[in-house]
């Protein structure tokens, strides 16, 4: 039980004052941001990354990983009070959750999001205790071409396993990798795609991307449709939380379910957001009030925001153990590693030891006092949307600006903010997924030198994909999931017929 | 916005030509990420692979899939396409898309802080109904918080114009 005693020895750093300050900051601020349209998990937290710039890199992460819990439970508020998801995995939330809001069980509604957002995390917290270091042992072992392979499967069950269509997947992909190697190639030092442009030299940056995509992109969204407001009141005491406390081991089995669902879906990149999606429809199908789901049953609440959690959560394993993050939150914070100054990968595991038990100490915590937070504060959250869309929007395209300025302090990011912008709401109206183009822009560096290493051993032969039972594995999954969609449809085809 | 005006709901572009403009733009891309890939060599030279070897592929890809979806939005559209934006629509995302633009210019003539009021200002005003002093307020009020956070607190600097060169800094 080694885990056990670094995971008491990360409680230790999680515990002292500041890091406990860091915390309770970072969830007020992930709860506002969740709260707000056009502020999500990705890019609040890429906002927020300069900031910490200065501190040391365990109360960064511990402050912006609490941000990312704080913005996964103020996504519940929004659904349920006024029926406006504040994040996409929250859709869900809204089939159910806003229905019972209508019916005057809004504090109901809001305690079960709450709970069993907390379960589901929970679970995928003690997960990662136990299987993450697991996972860099093994991935200690790993050479270029099984790294490869796991970028391979990442990026190969986008396309496989995304509602989008696949060469939408692939075209937002690619535009991921191609940005990605704009700009001085650190191999051979020529420069690549820069036609002579000196704001190019630099590249792109993921962070000024997902500011636009998510940020400004969500804004001209929701712009769009003509902001209005309406919503219900938020009344939570004591009596409401322990009587759906009492009702909820009820949906044990939903529970479980929607963890498993959610853990699965967060380790490979199916994110939160098909997660919850997946979690609800199949509680729908399995559960015996399933028909009723839609009009206000609790049931509906909290399978999709425990998948969502659980999902969410879980993004950070594949992170921090192999350095692919499972989620465009989880890539942020990654970018976050590298600008402190750390290698994410199964290295941190051995090297960094204070830094990844601090992280997962504080997960515990952090989920424990975010749970009580929201619980006793959400009356206030649900006041900031009374505030006029008029007056948040122009505050938040500011706040925008300022995290896209901040991160090279350059003003051509803010200006590429703005293309970003447009990108994300064009992409967004036409079902382009914008969760590989960033994760594709984070990874492209790593992706493409694997692939050279690999490229550099076998002197330019594929072969060296399928010479090692475990890349030849990974690969073989790959592209199963690559032609998810097409094989599930030719397994279908002869039952149905 | 101003829900009591008759709002246009006629289509102001069809999905159809977004989706095929935007594919044609992937096509675009692409052939320009080959093209300067096999600028700067897409082979292999003694040493390994050259610098575009990889992007090559990449922009390869992204050609054959920006022609797919093309391909496919074309084919699908006897089956009828949507708006892609009414002309109300567009005029709501124009109101915050063209204030947002000028005002990532502004910042590059007068400073973060000074172009971030008059924009909040003017917004408010134009389109939040607000009193004069309300958005006064807020358009003074949300610079002066953001100086403190990020010059003072957090000592990252944001750009500024010749106001804040008058005051000293």
């Amino acid at each position: 039980m080694d885990e056990l005693g670094n995971l008491f020895h990360g409680f230790a750093v999680a515990l002292t004052l500041p890091n406990l300050g860091f915390m309770l900051v970072g969830i007020l601020l992930g709860v506002l941001i969740g709260v707000l349209p056009g502020l999500g998990g990705a890019n609040g937290v890429a906002i927020l990354l300069p900031l910490t710039f200065s501190m040391s890199p365990t109360s960064a992460i511990i402050m912006l990983s609490c941000i990312y819990w704080g913005a996964l439970f103020g996504g519940a508020i929004t659904s349920i009070l006024f029926n406006i998801p504040g994040e996409p995995w929250s859709v869900a939330t809204t089939f159910d959750g806003y229905p019972l809001a209508q019916k005057g069980r809004a504090g109901e509604a809001l305690t079960a999001a709450f709970t069993s957002s907390f379960v589901g995390a929970f679970f995928a917290v003690l997960m990662i205790t136990f299987l993450a270091p697991l996972v860099a042992k093994f991935a200690l072992k790993f050479g270029p071409a099984e790294f490869f392979g796991v970028q391979f499967l990442t990026f190969a069950s986008f396309i496989g396993m995304t509602k989008s269509p696949g060469f939408k997947t692939l075209a937002a992909m690619m535009l991921g990798f191609a940005l990605a190697s704009v700009g001085l190639d650190s191999v051979t030092g020529q420069l690549r795609m820069t036609f002579g442009s000196t704001s190019l030299l630099k590249g792109f940056d993921f962070l000024t991307a997902v500011i636009g995509l998510f940020g400004l992109g969500e804004i001209l969204l929701t712009m769009e449709e003509g902001m209005s407001f309406k919503g219900g009141k938020a009344r939570i005491n004591a009596r409401v939380v322990l009587d759906t406390w009492r009702q909820l081991p009820r949906y044990w089995a939903t529970s479980i379910r929607s963890t498993l669902i959610g853990c699965w879906m967060g380790i490979t990149p199916g994110g939160a957001t098909p997660a919850s999606f997946m979690s609800y429809g199949i509680a729908k199908r399995s559960s015996k009030s399933g028909n009723k789901f839609g009009t206000g049953e609790i049931e509906g609440v909290v399978a999709p925001e425990t998948a969502a959690h659980a999902a969410g959560t879980s993004a950070l394993l594949p992170m921090l153990t192999l350095g692919i993050p499972g989620s465009p939150t989880a890539a942020v914070l990654l970018g976050g590693l590298l600008i402190w100054g750390l290698q994410p990968g199964p290295l941190l595991f051995v090297e960094q030891k204070e830094f990844v038990w601090g992280l997962i100490a504080s997960m515990y915590l952090g989920n424990v006092v975010g749970l009580a937070i929201v619980l006793t504060t959400v009356p206030w959250w649900a006041a900031i949307l009374r505030i006029p869309f008029s007056m948040i929007a122009p505050v938040i395209v500011v706040v925008c600006a300022v995290g896209a300025f901040t991160v090279h302090n350059s003003m051509f990011d803010v200006g590429m903010m703005v293309v970003f912008g447009v990108v994300g709401y064009v992409f967004k109206k036409l079902d382009y997924p914008l969760a590989p183009l960033v994760l594709a822009l984070v990874l492209g560096d790593m992706a493409e030198s694997s692939f050279r290493q690999a490229m550099l051993l076998s002197q330019g032969s594929l072969a060296i994909f399928w010479s090692s039972p475990l890349a030849a594995t990974l690969m073989s999954i790959g592209l199963l999931m690559l032609f998810w969609q097409h094989l599930s449809r030719l397994w279908a085809r002869p039952r149905t017929s | 916005m101003s829900a009591g005006e008759q709002e246009d709901h006629r289509p102001a572009v069809r999905v159809v030509s977004v989706e095929v403009v935007v594919a044609l733009l992937f096509v675009g891309l692409g052939v320009l990420v080959m093209a300067d890939s096999l600028r700067v060599g897409a082979g292999w030279a003694d040493d390994g692979p050259q610098a575009g070897y990889f992007p090559f592929y990449v922009g390869a890809l992204m050609t054959v899939a920006g022609a797919a979806n093309a391909f496919l939005a074309v084919r699908r559209r006897w089956l009828g396409s949507g708006p892609f934006v009414s002309r109300a629509g567009l005029g709501h995302v124009l109101h915050v898309l063209v204030p947002t633009a000028i005002f990532a210019a502004l910042i590059g003539f007068v400073g973060l802080y000074v172009a971030a009021a008059i924009f909040i200002g003017w917004f408010m005003v134009r389109h939040g109904r607000f009193r004069w002093y309300g958005a006064l307020a807020v358009a003074l009020g949300v610079p002066l918080v953001l100086f403190l956070v990020f010059e003072r607190w957090f000592l990252v600097p944001l750009p500024k114009g010749p106001l804040e060169a008058m005051l000293g800094y």
